[in-house]
C-alpha cells in the first residue's frame, strides 16, 4: 500500500491528505497532523472524497455528437473537431466569436495552459472561470 | 473581488488560516463558515472557546450562531447600511484609529462626509437591527486588538456585491484592523482552486499574476515567451457577458473546462438557451454533468486523484497535488489534453510533465517566481507573493503598505436589493450551501455518506408565515418568482427570520436558479443570488 500526498477537491480551505492507495485503487484518506492548513483534521467532504475517483459514471471516452446523440470516438477524431471547428469559426466570424471558461476545481498549471490556449492560438481574451458564481 | 482590490491593490485574502487561532476578534458576515469553510469554521469556533470574540452579521440562525458574542440579523441585503452605521459611530465615538487613518490611507474626509448619514434611527429603520446593538458591534470592533473581518458569497452575490466589500475595507481601515499578523479583511473563496484560477489569468482582463492585457510591456513580454506576435490587448468578456453573446447570436463557440455552468449560473433557462444557439460547444469533464450532456464534443478528463498539480488556497498558498491512481479508461489530465490542442493548432506545448509548467509560470509571473516544485516538494507549501527562490512566501499582506501604496476609503451608499417584495411575490429568497453537498453536486452527490445526510432540497420556512399558508413541516410547497418555479419540501424553522425563504443550489430536481434574478453587480459582474421576490403555496 502507498501513501500519495494530495490537496481536497472540494472548498477553498485547500486541505491536505494523503489518498492510501492499494492495488492501483484509492482506498482511503489520511491527513497529515504536521500540516499547518489542516492540523490533521478533516470535514465530512474530505474524509469521503475518494468516493467519486471510483465513481462508475466517470467519463472513460470522448464523446461526440453524431445525429443528435452522443456517441463515444477515438481521441484523434474528437481533438481534431476541436480544433478544426474552433479555427473554423474563429477565422470565419472572428476571434472574439470564441469564448473559453476555465475551471476553479483544476490545477494552475492547467488555468495556466488553458488560458494561454485561448490567448495564443485562438487570439481571444474571452476567458473567465465559474467563480464569479 | 473588484471592490478589495480597489482599496487595498489585492483582492485576496490578508491573512492565513493559521493567524486566525490568535485573533481576539472576528465579525463574520455573509459566510456560513462551518458549511462552506468547514476546516476554517472549526478554526473560529476554537478561538472563541479560547476567549475570542465574535460579531456575526448574518439574517439567519446559521452553526456559528451559538458562538457569537453578538448576533445582528439585518434585513436581506442592506449590509453596505449596517456597515456604515458602525463606522458613523466610530467616528461619532472618535474611536477609529487616527495614525493610520493618516498614515496609510487616503479618502477619509469624503468617507466621513458620506457615512454621516447613517444615525442610529436611520439605521435602525434600513437594517432592522436596534441601534444599541449596532453601536456595540461598533465598538468591539474598533476596541479589539487583533480583528479579523470574515466574509463569503453572502457579501458579494448581491447586485450591491462591490459595495459590499468596499464597506468591509473601508471599516478595517479606519480602525486600522488591517496589516498585521492575525488582523485584517478576509474573504473566502469557495472551490478549491478558485484563488489559483484567478491567479493564473482566468480572468478576461489579465494574464498569470493580474498582469493586464492592455499593457503593452506586458504583451510583449508573453508574446516573446510563447514564441507568437499579435495577442489581443484589450479584455475580453466575462462568463455572464459570453452567456449574453451566445444568446445573441454573437459568440459562436464554447469550450468549458471542468464546470457546469448550467446549474451554477442564475436563471438556468437562459443559459441553456444561450448554449443551445452556440454553434460549437466543447465540454471537458470528469461526468456527463448538465451542461456535458449538451455539448457537440466530450472530452473525459482526470480528477485531482490522478493527475499532478498545484493548487492555490484561499490565504494565498500554493500546494502541491500528487498523482495516486491512474485515470478511468483513456481519460486524460486536463492538461495533456488542452497541451494536445495547442499543438495540433500549431502553438509549442511540448510538456512532459506539470513541473515545466510551472517553469514557465515562474519566469512570467513575479508573485509566483519563487514557487518552484522543488521547494514545493518538501515543507507545506509556499503564499504568494513569493519573488524569488529563497523568499519565504507571505502569509499576511499589507504589513508596511497596501499593495497599491495609500489604501483608498471609497464610500457606498446603501441600495436595496434590485428585486424587492410586492404583494404578489411577498417573500425574499436566498440561497446557499449545506455541511454535506459542494457547489452543483457533481462530485458530493456520489459520495454515499454525503448524500445519506444531506439527500434532498428542502426550503427552510419560519413557523409563524408556515402557519399562516397552512404548511406543515416536510409539506411540498411550490415557490415561484417572476421567471420560473420549482417543487420542494418545506422545513419549517426559525433558522430563517419571517418573509424569508432559504434553500441550496446542489440539487438538480429542484433547481433554484431557475427562480434567480440575473441582474448582476456591474462591477465585479456575480449575480445576485441573494435575494429575489418569490411567493410560495402548499402543493394539493
Ligand atoms: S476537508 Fe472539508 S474543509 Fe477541508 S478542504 Fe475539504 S471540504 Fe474544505
Amino acid at each position: 500500500m502507498s501513501r500519495i500526498p494530495t490537496i481536497c477537491p472540494f472548498c477553498g480551505c485547500g486541505c491536505n491528505f494523503y489518498l492510501m492507495v492499494d492495488g492501483g485503487h484509492v482506498i482511503g484518506v489520511e491527513p497529515n497532523p504536521a500540516n499547518p492548513v489542516n492540523r490533521g483534521m478533516l470535514c465530512a467532504k474530505g474524509w469521503n472524497c475518494h468516493e467519486f475517483v471510483q465513481s462508475p459514471d466517470r467519463l472513460k471516452l470522448p464523446l461526440i455528437r453524431k445525429d443528435g446523440e452522443l456517441v463515444e470516438s477515438t481521441w484523434d477524431e474528437a481533438l481534431d473537431l476541436v480544433c478544426t471547428r474552433l479555427k473554423d469559426l474563429g477565422e470565419k466570424h472572428g476571434p472574439d466569436s470564441l469564448g473559453f471558461l476555465s475551471s476553479a476545481k483544476v490545477t494552475n498549471e492547467e488555468n495556466y495552459l488553458f488560458m494561454k490556449m485561448a490567448r495564443g492560438v485562438f487570439k481571444t481574451n474571452n476567458v473567465d472561470h465559474c467563480a464569479r458564481l | 473581488m473588484a471592490g478589495l482590490a480597489a482599496a487595498f491593490g489585492s483582492g485576496a485574502m490578508t491573512n492565513s488560516i493559521s493567524e486566525f487561532e490568535d485573533a481576539d476578534l472576528f465579525l463574520v458576515t455573509g459566510s456560513n463558515t462551518t458549511a462552506q469553510h468547514p476546516l476554517i469554521g472549526s478554526r473560529i469556533i476554537n478561538a472563541v472557546e479560547k476567549g475570542a470574540k465574535l460579531i456575526l452579521i448574518d439574517p439567519r440562525e446559521i452553526p456559528l450562531a451559538p458562538f457569537a458574542t453578538l448576533h445582528l440579523k439585518q434585513n436581506i441585503g442592506t449590509d453596505v447600511a449596517v456597515l456604515n452605521a458602525m463606522m458613523n459611530f466610530i467616528i461619532q465615538e472618535e474611536c477609529y484609529d487616527k495614525e493610520f487613518v493618516e498614515a496609510r490611507t487616503e479618502g477619509f474626509d469624503a468617507l466621513k462626509a458620506s457615512v454621516a448619514r447613517y444615525t442610529p434611527k436611520v439605521s435602525e429603520m434600513i437594517t432592522g437591527i436596534k441601534a444599541s446593538d449596532l453601536n456595540r458591534a461598533a465598538t468591539m470592533y474598533a476596541k479589539a486588538d487583533k480583528a479579523m473581518l470574515v466574509y463569503a458569497m453572502g457579501i458579494t452575490q448581491h447586485t450591491t456585491g462591490t459595495d459590499n466589500v468596499k464597506s468591509c475595507a473601508n471599516l478595517a481601515m479606519l480602525t486600522g484592523h488591517v496589516g498585521r499578523s492575525s488582523t485584517g479583511v478576509n474573504p473566502l473563496r469557495g472551490q478549491n482552486n478558485v484563488q489559483g484560477a484567478c491567479d493564473m489569468g482566468g480572468l478576461p482582463g489579465v494574464f498569470t499574476g493580474y498582469q493586464r492585457v492592455n499593457d503593452g510591456a506586458v504583451k510583449k513580454k508573453f508574446e516573446d515567451a510563447w514564441g507568437i506576435s499579435g495577442l489581443d490587448d484589450k479584455p475580453g468578456l466575462t462568463i455572464t457577458g459570453m452567456i449574453a453573446a451566445a444568446h445573441r447570436g454573437d459568440l459562436k463557440a464554447l469550450y468549458i473546462m471542468g464546470e457546469n455552468p448550467l446549474m451554477s449560473d442564475p436563471d438556468v433557462t437562459h443559459v441553456e438557451r444561450s448554449l443551445s444557439n452556440l454553434d460549437f460547444l466543447v465540454v471537458q469533464d470528469i461526468f456527463l454533468s448538465e451542461t456535458a450532456a449538451l455539448a457537440d464534443v466530450v472530452l473525459p478528463a482526470a480528477c485531482f486523484a490522478e493527475k499532478e498539480g498545484t493548487y492555490t488556497n484561499t490565504e494565498r498558498r500554493v500546494q502541491l497535488s500528487r498523482k495516486a491512481v491512474s485515470p478511468p479508461g483513456q481519460a486524460r489530465a486536463d492538461w495533456e489534453i488542452v497541451a494536445e490542442v495547442c499543438k495540433r493548432c500549431g502553438l509549442a506545448a511540448d510538456y512532459r510533465s506539470p513541473g515545466e509548467i510551472m517553469n514557465e509560470i515562474n519566469k512570467l509571473t513575479p508573485s509566483y517566481a519563487g514557487i518552484t516544485y522543488s521547494r514545493l516538494s518538501s515543507g507545506y507549501g509556499l503564499s504568494w507573493p513569493c519573488p524569488n527562490t529563497d523568499h519565504p512566501g507571505t502569509p499576511y499582506l499589507h504589513r508596511d503598505q497596501f499593495t497599491k501604496g495609500k489604501g483608498s476609503f471609497l464610500p457606498c451608499d446603501f441600495k436595496p436589493v434590485s428585486e424587492v417584495p410586492d404583494e404578489e411575490y411577498d417573500f425574499t429568497l436566498t440561497t446557499g450551501r449545506v455541511y454535506f453537498q459542494y457547489h452543483t453536486g457533481t462530485m458530493t452527490r456520489r459520495v454515499d455518506l454525503l448524500e445519506r445526510e444531506a439527500p434532498e432540497p428542502l426550503v427552510e420556512m419560519n413557523p409563524e408565515d408556515a402557519k399562516k399558508l397552512g404548511i406543515r413541516n416536510s409539506d411540498m410547497v411550490e415557490v415561484s418568482s417572476r421567471r420560473g418555479s420549482i417543487t420542494l419540501k418545506a422545513e419549517v424553522t426559525d433558522r430563517v427570520p419571517r418573509r424569508v425563504l432559504f434553500t441550496t443550489f446542489h440539487f438538480h430536481e429542484a433547481q433554484v436558479n431557475l427562480l434567480t434574478n440575473p441582474v448582476h453587480d456591474p462591477i465585479a459582474e456575480i449575480p445576485e443570488y441573494k435575494g429575489c421576490a418569490v411567493k410560495v403555496r402548499r402543493c394539493s
